[in-house]
């Protein structure tokens, strides 16, 4: 279908100023927006109270409004401009709550703005909790059990049907906040009672607690002649209980048999049908039981998300431009990919690499916030990374986070065996960190399984880093002991199979420096000597399969 | 333990063995497909090729006993960039190269398998040898070019079942279905089950008489491995069946019709093998992700577009995915409408082949 001539003028909500969990994701996916409707020739009205953003530039839109992304002042907006359309699914949480706003007032009936993306009735169904899980149970999804609450008093009669521990969900809110686990009565109590403050319309959802399952991602698209696809699979490091922009997460999902994959992607494409969105981007959550394979879903949010803005650096897949594509009538079998321009965007991305993002945590900044990681977000911004292989992506990642870490570094100081314990079984900013010192104890991947929940497969890998890292300090440093002020121009096979090794398993000059008591320059220097150097792969969204016109590249340690 | 991959064109890639030792010689191709490495592993038509996985961490979530496509593993080889020394996940029995050294299937990890995928898409699919025994790159190379290769090559006689079996029997099925073996994934006659059909299995040898005198509700003619012009007695056995029976051919059963109603077939450069190919249906305009898996092609200008009817077309590179015969119950896809490994939008193709056994009832 070609893009819509009916409509000619579009207003996008972007997501206003910078919080904890709604940063410049926003701000990308709505510059990618305000670009591509302006090339397909539409008039857009953009309304943003933070300046310091990109979408704001004067060029980006044809009219900018840098006003408080409220009701009121929107509808003054709508008054004025009198858009045809208003896309509130790029703005994230902000933009949606504000369009639901607005249609609750009557303005966007009023004006005759119709909602393109996902209409209001999508968003709710969405959104709200009570909504979501009855459209789930319809279609014979799996979820938590729950039920809901208006008050204190009902709350707590709520719990004694659930048992503890159990997740309190306050529904409209941002990014999770004042979600919430309690572990007994007292907990719950005072829990529950911020949740429903901070709930907009004060309403609380108590559901099961899955804390520990295995937690996934599926971002997915769906075009308006109902053709669907995922094109990101996610995996979070980290169990159920800690929050998704908290969590280390992977791309792809690493430990699902295909099996277990496509059952995940069947539920997720019939919960974007029978929620209704209707053209766009969704990014819905599923827990799995590590022991019996149970699958439920957690929850999905109808727009472009946090997530959306990883899955589309992590497959090069555009997402927000192509939803804003889709939002206006094209279908996915219309647009080309970006990056092969000969293959279209009506296909499942498939990626020949690992990509690791880690959060970026500042508890410093805050001295009276509880570093403990919960189901509400803390961090502050996270990094991505690119690698051949977990190992070296995450190493690659950890250092990225410029706190000083040079990859999987040692902790600071050494922990007792309680507080090591503590830390591996409450999740914290370094628990990685904590990981890799119990490795070095000798506990046993079970051990730390037991007390993490975090995937074995997540563990052996840290454990090869761990393993590799022993073998250098011992075989490297005996060589280097026997030579005089430089490290030797000549090894033997063996020395630089293992320092190539290294490579691939992320580690950097710096780290190497610091294990061997070296400067970086020396090591890089006796790197090059020894011809071991990076190579740079594309990310191209087909693992190869055809030819890349759009240059995006990553290094790595191999032949080519 | 070192291993090599020679091409036939003289490139070499170094690895280190995790599967059985030895030496095989096969097509090396490629797959894109991130997740289903123990279906791929045991689906008949690899028969004859060593299969490159294009995700580079393979084996994480190991081996069960539920996820197999046949009896054995066909794969000649297997080629990793890592694998996975540890199985995690709640079905996992064993590990990826505890099923390698079982079977003695041969594996190499440490290979940039990148690198090797865009050899392959520029010079094509070729043939190659995989070793742990012999060190030196010349005779590998010599060895990779003498072997036979897949054109003209009858790989069905060594894939399909020699006797025939029936899949689970049911009471009160709706249709009885032949199913002809040339090679077929078990997921096909799982779905055919699942829609109540009783499955009969018969050698890809079997003669068209001999299928008739079962008094089929319809017929099946299955996937399999390697030039399908190379198997005459089954596109003979197939023409034989036309305007006999409702056919629904699958892959290499859909190339058996091509050149049964007097098609061409030709060889892909590099084929497909991958588990996120778009596929539009013509008729409803929809598109299928959809799975796929063969080297060979039935060419769209030489059906006769009288009596043939397309009705699926690949969209990455607009080749024939599906088509119909106009007046007589037959219909053909190139993909996998049984997905195993591979998305399941495709499995309303069942649904269709039992509404017109209904209909021819």
């Amino acid at each position: 279908m070609p893009k819509r001539t009916d409509i000619k003028k579009i207003l996008i909500i972007g997501s206003g100023p910078i919080v904890i969990s709604q940063a410049c994701e926003f701000d990308y996916s709505g510059t990618q927006a305000c670009k591509v409707l302006k090339q397909e020739g539409y008039k857009v009205i953009l309304v943003n109270s933070n300046p310091a953003t990109i979408m704001t530039d004067p060029e980006m839109a044809d009219s900018t409004y840098v006003e408080p992304i409220t009701v009121e002042t929107i509808a003054k907006i709508i008054a004025k401009e009198r858009p045809d359309a208003l896309l509130p699914t790029l703005g994230g949480q902000t933009a949606l709550n504000t369009a639901v706003g607005l249609a609750g007032k009557g303005i966007l009936k009023k004006y005759k703005v119709e909602t393109i993306g996902a209409n209001i009735k999508a968003i709710k169904k969405g959104e709200d909790r009570k909504l979501f899980k009855e459209a789930m149970k319809k279609i014979g999804l799996g979820l938590p059990k729950s039920d809901k609450a208006y008050n204190l008093k009902e709350a707590c009669a709520v719990v004694k049907t659930l048992g503890f521990p159990v997740v309190i969900r306050p529904s409209f809110t941002l990014g999770g906040t004042g979600g919430s686990v309690a572990y007994n009565i007292e907990e719950f109590k005072e829990l529950a009672k911020r949740g429903l403050e901070s709930s907009m319309i004060s309403e609380i959802l108590i559901e099961e607690s899955v804390i520990g399952w295995k937690e996934f991602e599926l971002e997915v698209m769906r075009d308006i002649k109902d053709d669907v696809v995922i094109i990101c699979s996610i995996e979070n490091f980290d169990p159920m209980g800690v929050h998704t922009g908290d969590s280390i997460t992977v791309a792809p999902i690493q430990t699902l048999t295909d099996k277990e994959y496509q059952k995940m992607r069947d539920a997720a494409i019939a919960c974007i049908r029978e929620i209704g969105v209707e053209t766009g981007g969704s990014n819905i959550q599923f827990a799995v039981h590590p022991e019996t394979g149970r699958m439920v879903i957690i929850e999905m949010n109808p727009r472009v998300s946090r997530s959306s803005a990883l899955a589309s650096k992590a497959t090069g897949f555009p997402i927000a431009k192509i939803a804003a594509k889709l939002a206006v009538g094209y279908t996915l079998d219309e647009i080309p990919n970006d990056i092969t321009k000969k293959t279209p965007a009506c296909f499942e991305p498939t990626i020949d690499y690992c990509v690791v993002k880690v959060p970026r945590f500042t508890f410093e900044k805050f001295p009276k916030a509880d570093p403990t990681l919960t189901v509400s977000m803390k961090s502050v911004g996270e990094v991505m990374a690119i690698g051949r292989t977990f190992k070296e992506a995450l190493q690659k990642a950890l250092r990225s986070l410029e706190i000083g870490l040079a990859g999987l570094d040692d902790l600071k100081y050494s922990p007792n065996d309680d507080e090591l314990e503590k830390n591996l079984r409450v999740p914290n900013a370094l628990r990685v960190l904590y990981i890799k010192q119990a490795i070095k104890r000798g506990n046993s991947i079970n051990d730390i399984y037991k007390l993490t929940r975090i995937d074995p497969w997540f563990l052996e890998n840290i454990r090869q880093i761990v393993e590799l890292e022993g073998e250098i300090k011992s075989e490297l440093k005996l060589t280097h002991e026997e030579s005089s002020v430089d490290l030797p121009r000549t090894f033997n096979q063996k020395v630089r199979g293992l320092l190539r090794k290294a490579k691939e398993f992320g580690f950097s000059d710096l780290q190497l420096a610091r294990l061997l008591n070296q400067s970086e320059d020396a090591i890089r220097k006796w790197r090059k000597d020894l011809g071991i150097n990076p190579s740079y792969k594309l990310v191209d969204t087909c693992a190869a399969e055809f030819e890349a016109l759009t240059p995006y590249y990553y290094s790595t340690y191999e032949s080519q | 333990m070192e291993a090599i991959l020679a091409l036939e064109d003289g490139r070499i890639f170094r690895g280190q063995s995790f599967g059985a030792k030895g030496e095989r010689y096969g097509e090396v191709v490629f797959n894109t497909s991130m997740t289903g490495y123990q279906e791929i592993l045991t689906d008949p038509s690899y028969k004859g090729q060593i299969v490159t996985m294009t995700y580079p961490l393979i084996g994480n979530y190991g081996i069960n006993s539920e996820d197999v496509e046949s009896h054995k593993l066909f794969v000649e080889g297997f080629v990793v960039k890592e694998y996975s020394k540890i199985a995690s996940n709640w079905r996992a029995q064993k590990t990826l190269e505890g099923y390698l050294k079982e079977n003695n299937i041969l594996g190499i990890e440490g290979i940039d398998t990148r690198a090797l995928t865009l050899h392959i898409r520029e010079a094509g699919a070729m043939k190659a040898v995989l070793s742990t025994e012999d060190p030196n790159d010349k005779s590998l190379v010599q060895k990779a070019k003498d072997s036979p290769g897949l054109i003209g090559c009858d790989l069905v006689k060594e894939v399909t079942n020699r006797k025939k079996y029936i899949w689970s029997k049911i009471e009160k099925a709706r249709f009885k279905v032949i199913v002809l073996d040339c090679g077929v994934k078990y997921n096909i006659l799982r779905e055919l089950l699942k829609h109540k059909c009783q499955v009969i299995i018969v050698p890809a040898d079997t003669k068209a008489d001999e299928i008739l005198e079962m008094k089929p509700d319809g017929l099946l003619l299955s996937n399999g491995p390697g030039d399908p012009a190379a198997v005459k007695y089954v596109i003979e056995t197939t023409r034989r069946l036309i305007g006999k029976v409702p056919i629904f051919g699958i892959c290499l059963g859909h190339q058996m019709l091509g050149l049964a109603f007097g098609g061409k077939t030709y060889k892909l450069k590099f084929g497909h093998h991958g588990a996120n190919h778009p596929v539009k249906d013509l008729k409803t305009g929809k598109v299928s992700i959809t799975v796929q898996n063969h080297g060979f092609c039935v060419d769209i200008d030489s059906l006769n577009k009288k009596e043939i009817e397309i009705t699926h077309i690949n969209l990455n590179d607009q080749t024939l995915e599906g088509m119909r015969h106009k007046k007589l119950p037959i219909f053909s896809v190139q993909f996998h409408p049984e997905a195993s490994s591979g998305p399941h939008d495709a499995q309303y193709l069942f649904g269709e082949f039992i509404e017109m056994m209904k209909k021819y009832a």
